[in-house]
Order: structure tokens, then sequence, then C-alpha cells
């Protein structure tokens, strides 16, 4: 990996066939199950305090996309998200905005309505989320009208069934049309780590989703246990940054689902950090899938200021 | 200016209190050297004087080895091994209770970074006591015999790199196999050893079981040369090693050397990469390469050397190397400024012979003995850095074509000690091992350690093991 | 004095809090689900306490538990069940003078005695805490086999196992089944000493308020001959440990119910046991499966 070929050779190569896609997934290094596990947690054992914990606290919440994906969400619950996302901190001005809101794609007008103007990103599921499920035609249009209504990110689903029978080109092309359903809309490609089952096969899927043209490679949906692990996104995170070694292209990464501690999220900045650098450490590369997370950072956040802890009573509820 | 900045985070030294002079732990109290002689310890990040420690001579060794020899007669010998297993698990319990307390003085001691002080070196240390107090009322059962017999009285001499590891190693067996010890830790970390002693006070140890003679090479060879020792332990440099093993030459004195090592880490093309980057910076930065079974020749396969070496280089960028005490720190202080003149010299031979030296860019503190993590290519067998031990976070790194070519390269050295497999391939990991001339082989993994599992080297790494069922043959009587 | 384990001896005129004595199942002390229960007496014939007297649905609940338990304990590392054990031990040596107590009166010794039988349970303990991370150094193999294979022998927990415990030996007994059957990784379901049960509720309370995992002990209290061959014939318990069982007819009854699913079966002793003696390894191994992998080495 060490010239950077032009994009489309690399595609044309690899894409052709399922047996061609195979040969090179399949001939990516392999992942030690044992290692990747113990680089993760040593990783973990990183001390970040004072000012770096500041600063990692202020930067997990400008990558959070603040998400509800309920049966019982309702304009209500979404407007009450949408003011949370712009003001996080009642007491305090100065906390920042998150990076985006991620909903249904029946709640994106009123999303969009309310966050317009704002810089925060519009982010929709689509594609018969979460289980992926439904004929292709029915995942396209899923996304074209989240898109109409005014989403500018996509979360879409990879066909796990597919992929686990080893049907790749079918991954391969169904990401290909949804890329080009989104138009403008930035796609993040969910891969559910916790279905992949080996790391091997998170390693290959990142292969596979990137190659297909998306802008963020994404754990999980949240409905599935486990969901965000250490291990698994440094995975991901070694992935892009092997293909844009090769390619000269970035793509984003996001751990989603099981994150609710701002300890959780500074140690996966501290994988960010050590395993690809500076560039990713940024709501444009990277995010946070999650609802819980953001209170315990607005209280952790409350500390660091004050210098005691705080509690509940002093975070919103929404 | 990186984007992430880590504050520092420090490790309080509150925790530890380091009294000013300490004398010899003999008999179980602790007494003034005869000749009065004390030698400072200091530390090595910062140079700073920790404590004045007693300096034992002949005289003093005598005073232990009578003590040890006292108690194992009326006391240690004869006790059941039940009652040997519980004293062992109280010292294991208060090592664990003092875990971090003794973690931060081994960091301040010694140098290394007391992440690993507090994640890898003090949970072996209790884990070691903890195993081998179990041994203690089995020892029929440990396969040495219906009865097996301690041998009477032991000298421990142990080295400075994982100095309470190195004791807990040595003390442990041979206690659980009723014996009694007489142990001199190295001259530039007795700190550790002597809070141990007052360790064994707590837990009421019967005196004289336990003897602690600080000092230098004198020291050593005294206690390695008394006559009334029945066994000798030691851990350390070939060199040293040779001259203890003439020494005891023709003597009952049974011995056990655990010396140097040259250990390859072997990189196969289908290796797991990003692991087996991670495997190497382990093999060779871990405690800033002072360790015996460090993987310091990294063999790749030709096919994949440029592509493992990038992702090297831009993985030795991300460590960390300073204080000590700092939780952040990866690398800590090199020991000693004997040892730090070692290191150089021999990375001046590297260059002076043709390899080619790299770093990451580095800032190393101004006073303290400090060496920045180093990577040597281009290198061949007979370079001098391919050969001899540098004990230091330098790394020799040679090519290879076929396993065979592998094997003969990892085998082609006096030393034995350890090796590294990194290979996707079961059956090739098992062949290889089966080859590799060395007493602990690592298979995707690198310098891991458990108080089960035996070590020790072959050739000139020395003979006997230590850990697991067959760290107890060495203390028994055949 | 009378032997009343339940006066405060140093205030006589103090009316004693009584201690209720339940099942230990899952962890938790359920009563009986069919709410019987019945009178334990010390070894003089007087009234000590009333014991729950388990039914079959316990049975039951205590097996699911142990299963629930099982793959968490099994692959906890032989150091953590280590550590576990001897803390165990250490708790009960801070409980030495109640199970004095209990003993004395379940077994009507001298107070002497009862206290060289609780030293000796807890002595007996920690030698089986060290065994963990040392049987399979000892059963285990690297087995020469005559090809280019590495092949290796390592112990397994079983599952499972059901344990009636010794009539008499209401302490160090007790100790001497169960201890050597966990400590390999197995968990357990208990049928208590009938007659002399309560050393082993107080046990339980030990096991309880220790880290051991709930569910890895299950403990229940009642009439032998009922609850022997519900455990006996349970289809989802891996072997059967008989020592207790004082009924030769049962035994041999309760040894062929068992073969329905081949359950590995530890006979009662022929000759009384001196429980003082050296174990040996027969009670660690009988609940050990040994699993043999090959693997071919070439480049």
């Amino acid at each position: 990996m060490t010239a950077t070929a032009p994009l489309s050779d690399t595609l044309a190569d690899v894409a052709a066939s399922d047996a061609s896609l195979r040969a090179f997934l399949h001939g990516l290094p392999g992942v030690d199950q044992v290692g990747a596990d113990a680089r993760a947690a040593a990783l973990r054992t990183r001390s970040i305090k004072t000012t770096a914990k500041a600063f990692a606290i202020d930067l997990a919440i400008r990558m959070v996309d603040l998400t509800t994906l309920e049966g019982a969400d309702t304009p209500g619950k979404v407007r009450n998200l949408c003011a949370k996302a712009r003001r996080p901190d009642p007491t305090d001005p100065t906390c920042p905005p998150v990076a985006a809101i991620c909903v249904y794609p029946s709640m994106v007008a009123t999303t969009a309505a309310e966050l317009a103007g704002t810089g925060i990103h519009v982010a929709s599921v689509a594609t018969a989320f979460p289980s992926g499920q439904a004929p292709l035609s029915v995942k396209l249009e899923d996304t074209r009208a989240a898109v109409a209504a005014g989403a500018d990110e996509i979360d879409m689903v990879i066909n796990r069934g597919a992929f686990l029978a080893g049907r790749y080109r079918e991954v391969y092309d169904e990401i290909v049309a949804v890329k080009q359903a989104c138009g403008d809309a930035h796609l993040k490609v969910i891969l559910e780590t916790g279905e992949l089952a080996t790391y091997d096969n998170v390693r290959r899927a990142s292969w596979l989703a990137m190659l297909a043209g998306a802008d963020f490679i994404k754990t999980s949906t949240g409905k599935v246990q486990p969901a965000a692990t250490p291990p698994v996104t440094l995975i991901m995170l070694e992935a892009v940054r092997d293909f844009f070694a090769m390619t000269g292209r970035r793509v984003g990464v996001k751990p989603a689902g099981g994150i609710r501690t701002s300890k959780d999220a500074i140690s996966y900045l501290v994988i960010v950090n050590e395993t690809v650098g500076d560039a990713w450490l940024d709501p444009r590369w990277f995010r946070f899938g999650a609802s819980t997370l953001l209170n315990d950072l607005l209280l952790q956040r409350q500390k660091l200021a004050s210098g005691a802890y705080s509690g509940p009573d002093y975070v919103t509820l929404d | 200016m990186a984007v992430f900045d880590y504050a520092p985070a420090p490790e309080s030294r509150s925790i530890v209190d380091i009294q000013p002079t300490y004398g010899l732990f003999i008999n179980g109290e602790f007494t003034d050297p005869r000749s009065g002689e004390c030698r400072k310890t200091v530390n090595p990040a910062n140079e700073e004087v920790l404590a004045e420690v007693a300096e034992a001579d002949a005289s003093d060794v005598d005073v232990a080895v009578r003590a040890a020899r006292q108690a194992y007669e009326t006391v240690w010998g004869p006790m059941r091994g039940s009652d040997r297993a519980k004293y062992l698990f109280r010292i294991a319990r208060i090592i664990q209770e003092r875990s971090r307390e003794l973690a931060v003085l081994e960091s301040i001691d010694n140098g290394k970074p007391i992440k690993e002080s507090r994640d890898v070196d003090l949970p072996l240390v209790a884990a070691h006591f903890f195993y081998y107090a179990g041994w203690a009322d089995k020892l029929a059962y440990a396969g040495f015999g219906p009865d097996p017999k301690p041998l009477g009285v032991a000298g421990q001499v142990i080295p400075w790199n994982f100095p309470l590891l190195m004791l807990a190693w040595k003390i442990a067996p041979a206690l659980a196999a009723g014996n009694t010890v007489v142990l001199k830790p190295a001259e530039t970390t007795p700190l550790t050893a002597l809070h141990f002693a007052q360790i064994c006070q707590q837990a009421d140890l019967p005196p004289g079981v336990v003897n602690i003679v600080t000092g230098g090479g004198a020291t050593g060879a005294a206690l390695v040369a008394h006559p009334d020792v029945d066994k000798v332990a030691f851990t350390g440099s070939t060199e040293v090693g040779r001259q203890i093993a003439r020494t005891v030459a023709g003597t009952r004195k049974r011995l056990t050397l655990e010396l140097g090592g040259k250990a390859a880490n072997i990189v196969f093309d289908d290796a797991p990469l990003d692991q087996a980057v991670e495997g190497i910076v382990n093999g060779i930065f871990f405690n800033q390469g002072h360790v015996c079974c460090a993987g310091s020749r990294l063999l790749v396969q030709e096919s994949i050397a440029d592509e493992l070496l990038e992702r090297l280089k831009r993985r030795m960028a991300t460590l960390r190397v300073g204080d000590p005490l700092d939780k952040n720190t990866d690398i800590g202080a090199i020991n000693s400024a004997a040892q730090l003149e070692k290191i150089r010299a021999l990375s001046a031979a590297g260059e002076a012979e043709g390899a080619q030296r790299w770093s990451p860019p580095c800032e190393l503190p101004a006073r303290g003995f400090w060496f920045a993590p180093t990577l040597f290519t281009g290198v061949s067998q007979t370079h001098r850095i391919a050969r001899e031990e540098i004990f230091g976070p330098v790394l020799s790194v040679l090519t290879f074509r076929t396993p065979a070519e592998a094997v003969e390269k990892a085998n082609n050295t006096p030393y034995g000690l350890s090796a590294g497999i990194w290979t996707e391939k079961g059956s090739r990991i098992l062949a290889i091992a089966d080859q590799l001339r060395a007493g602990v082989v690592w298979a995707n993994t690198f310098n891991k350690f458990d108080p089960t599992s035996p070590f020790g080297g072959y050739k000139e790494s020395g003979y006997g093991r230590e850990g697991g069922r067959h760290g107890l043959e060495a203390y028994l009587a055949r | 004095m009378r032997g009343d384990v339940q006066r405060a001896p140093e205030n006589p005129r103090r009316v004693a809090v009584r201690k209720t004595y339940k099942l230990y199942i899952g962890g938790s002390f359920p009563r009986s689900e069919s709410g019987r229960s019945y009178p334990v007496t010390s070894a003089a014939g007087e009234f000590l306490a009333n014991a729950a007297w388990a039914s079959r649905k316990d049975v039951r609940d205590a097996v699911r538990a142990a299963r629930a338990a099982f793959p968490g304990w099994s692959r906890a590392t032989a150091y953590n069940r280590g550590q576990i054990l001897y803390r165990i031990a250490e708790m009960l040596e801070g409980r030495r003078a109640q199970f004095a107590d209990e003993v004395r009166a379940a077994e009507g010794v001298k107070r002497p005695v009862a206290e060289q039988l609780v030293d000796a349970a807890i002595d007996r303990w920690v030698w089986y805490a060290g065994w963990s991370d040392k049987i399979a150094q000892v059963y285990g193999a690297a087995n020469p086999v005559a090809g280019p294979y590495f092949n290796l022998t390592t112990p397994e927990p079983t599952g499972v196992v059901g344990i009636v415990a010794p009539a008499e030996s209401a302490l160090l007994g007790l100790v001497s089944v169960l201890a050597p059957v966990i400590v390999t990784g197995n968990t357990a379901v208990v049928l208590a000493s009938e007659e002399r049960p309560l050393p082993a509720i107080t046990l339980a309370e030990v096991l309880a308020t220790s880290d051991l995992p709930p569910g890895v002990v299950n403990l229940l209290t009642g009439r032998v001959a009922e609850t022997v061959p519900w455990l006996a014939s349970h289809l989802d318990v891996n072997a059967l440990d008989l020592t207790g069982v004082t009924d030769a007819a049962l035994a041999v009854e309760a040894e062929a119910t068992a073969a329905t699913n081949l359950k590995r079966v530890l006979r009662p002793p022929t000759e009384p046991m001196d429980w003082l003696a050296d174990p040996g390894l027969t009670r660690l191994t009988a609940f050990l499966e040994a699993k043999t992998v090959w693997h071919p080495k070439g480049t």
C-alpha cells in the first residue's frame, strides 16, 4: 500500500465480480482477535485529565449524532430533541451543539424545519432500517423519501444475509444504488458488526462498503447486541486508514449503540487519535451514534467547570 | 502541535514512604551492615538520590546464610506444607493490598512506566506467590516423587529489569518447596525488595526464612561462593552466569541460570499485520527493551518487509517517552548511566557497520537517562547489533525468504531464550515452534507471562525453568 | 449448658435473635416452593431450627440456576476461580466460632473437636483453592503421537454436578465434596445432610456474600430420599456424587436412573470415610472431561 492508485482503477479491478471481490476481501491481512482486543484494552488505560479531558468532552459533544429511533417517536418528541441539539446545556451557553439529529424518515421533515439554519445535520436512517429485509426498490424509495424531506445524511444498513452467504457483489451493488439515491446527501453504511460476528468480517465489510462509495462506515443500528465496541471500532479505523493510503479518499467512522459514558467516548477518541491521527478528530470524519451519552458528557463538563460532581437534576431529559 | 494533546496525568508519589536509609534484612529484622558501608540508589528519570542502602560484605552474607540455615533446620524445613502455604498466601494478599504503593516505588527506583509496573509487574508478582502457595501442600502430586524434599538454603541473585517480579520468581517456588533464602537484589534497584522484607514482617513470616542482603557484585559473589548455600539461582547477564557456573563447579550446589537473549520475532507474509506491529513494538519497547526475552531481532519475510516497516514506523511515532510516573508514558528511563552508555555504544556500532538507523521525533528530558526508540534496517547476521544483546529500545531488522531460512537465522545465535512467530496459519506456527531452539515461543503474541507457564532458555541463555510445575524442580532434591 | 446455639453465651438473660434456615438457589435464599419445613435437632435431640424441606420443583429451579451459571464460571480463568475460592476461605475463617458452635450441636462433639473439624474444613477449602491453576498441569498432557501432529489433552469441567453431601460430617465432609467440584469450573446442586443441614446453610451464607457468582453453588435441605431421584433423573445434570446416600438400595436406584443420560456417577464409599485424610485427586478428576485436540505441524 504505497502509491495511491486512481480510485477508478481500484474499483474496476476489484468489483468486477463476486469472485474478484472475494479474492480481494479475503486477501486482506487477517485480524488476530486476541491481539486486537489487547490493543483496544491498552488504549483504554490512557489517562485523560484536566485540559485534555475538557478538550475531549467538547469534541465528543460536537461529534454526537443525537438519536431517537423508536416506534413511539412523534413530532413533539423530535422537536424537543432538536432543541437539545442546539443548546445541550441550558445552564451554559459555551457548550457546543451536537453534529446531527438522527431519526426515522417519517420524522425528517419536522427535524429539518427545526434545525434550519443551525448547521446541525439532519441524518435519517433508511433502507428498511434496522433489518434491511425488504426489496431493493422499497429500500431505495425509503432513501429518496428521506432525502426529499430534507435529510442531508443517510444511514443505511447492509444486507447482512447476503454478506454472510458470500454474495459480496450483491451487497456492493446495493450500496452503490443507495449512494446514487442519496444525491448530495452523505451516506453512512451500517455494517451491523454484532451480526458479522468475526473481526475478519468487520474488516472485509468495511472495505466492501468503502469500495462501493460509503462516506462513512458505521458499526451498528443499536438494535442488536453487541453494538459498538472498542476493538471493532479499532478495526474499522485501521481499514479507513489503509483505504486512505491506497486511494487518497477519506472515509469517516461512526460507532453507535452502547456508548453511554464520557469515559467510553473519550477512550474512543484515544483510539482515533492513536490509530488514524489528527485528521479524523473532527465531526466531519468521526461521529458517535448515541442518546444517553450526551447527558453524561454534560455532567462531566459541569464537573470540570465547577470542581464538584453534578447530578441528573442539572441536565435535561428529552 | 497535535490536535489531541494528553495533559500530564501523574500518579501520586505520596502513596509510598521511602526511608532515607535501609539496613540489611536478616533474621526478621533490619540491621546495619558490619562495615557500615552503604550505596546510594537513584531515580533514573531525574538522577535524584532516593535512599542510602546498606552494602553487605562477606561477613554480612555469612550472618544471613546462618540465619537461613537455622530457620531451615528448626522452623521452615519441618513445617507442614499447608502451613507454609498459608504464609505464602498471606504474603500474596499483602502484595495485592499494597500493589499501588509497590508499583510506584518500582517505577521510581527502576525507571519503568507506572502503566507497566501497575498493570504488568505487580499483578504477576502477586499471582506468582498465589500460584506457588498452592503447591506447598501438594508437592507429592508435582511429578517429582511421592515425598520430594527441599534442598536447604538457596542463594539468589536477581537483576534490575523487573526487580520485584524477579524476586517473586525466585522466592515463591523456593519457599513453597520448603527452602529458606538469602536474596541479593540488583544494586541499582533495591527498594522494592526492602519493602518486600517489610511485607514478610507484616505476614509474621518466621525470622530467617527470607533474608535480603543488598550490595553490588562482590556481595553476589560472596553469596554464590558461600559453602553453606545448597542452591544458587541467578538471573542476569550471560557473562556473570558463566562465572557463577565456574564458581560452583565441583561443589554440591545446584544451579539454575536465566541469562541473556537475542530473540527473533519472525513475521511471515500472511501475518495479521496490525497485530504483528503491536507484537513487534511490545517485543522490543516494553520495559525500555530491558528484557532478556525481548524480540530484539525482527525477521520479516522479504515480500512484505516494506509495508511492515512503514506501518511499524508510523506506530513507533505514537510512542510516548517520558516521566515514568505519568500514566500515559509508554517508554520510561534507562535504568542507569552505565546501561545507557552500552546502548549508545552498540547503536553507534550499528551505524558504523552500515545499518540504517531511524527513530521517531522524540523530546527527551534533560536530566536522567534516556534513549529514543530506535530501528535499524539493512542489518546482516554478522552485524554486532544482530548478535549482541543491547538490552535497550533498539530493534534490528533482517529479512528472510522462506520458512526454513527464517528458522536457520533465528537459531543462528549462542542464545536461545525466546522467539516469536507471526502467521495466520496454525500448522506453520506449530511446525516452526517445533524447530526453534528457544525455551519460550510466542505465536501471534509476545512478552506474555504467567506463573503457570515455565520460562527459561536453551544454550547460553541459561538452564532451568521458572514458573509452572517445572519451576519446582530446581528447588527439590533429586 | 444446653446445646442451644442460639443463646447469646455472654448474656444468658438476653433473648437471642434466632436464625431461619432457607434454601440457597441462584444466589438468593428462598423458602421451598412447597412451603414445607422440617425440624432439625441436635445430636442430643434438642430442637435447633426448622429447615426448608425442598421439593422436586426446588430441585428443578436449582438445576436451572446451576446451568445458567456454568458458562461464566467454566470460562473464568483458573486464577480467578482460585482467588474467589481463597477469599471464601478467608470468610470461613472469620466465622470459625459460629461454625464450631453449629458443628458441635449437629455432631454432638466437644468444642475442641468441633474446632478441629472446622479448622480442617477451612484448610481443606484452601487446599482445593490451590488446585485451580494446577490440575491442568497434572491431569493434562501433550501426547507424543507417532506423526507430525501437535496433540494436546486438556481437562474441562463436565457441567452441572448433583452432590449428596455426607450425612454425618456436617461441614468437613460437605467442603470435601463441594470444593473439588467447583474449583475446576463445574456448578453444583447440593443436597445437604438431612439430619445435620445447618452448617451447610451457614456455608451458603458465606458463599452468597463472597465473589462466587450466583448459581455456581445451590444448596437444598430436606429429605434426601425424596430429592435424590429427581436429581438422578434430571437430563440437564451431567454428573452425580452419591457420597451421602446411606441407603444402599436408594444409591443403586439413583445410579441406574442416572444412566438415562449417562451421568458420570461417583458411588457412595463402601467404608466409613476418614475426612481428615489426604483426599487425593479422585474428586477433582471424577468431574472432568479430557479433551484431546490434534493439529498438524507443517509450513
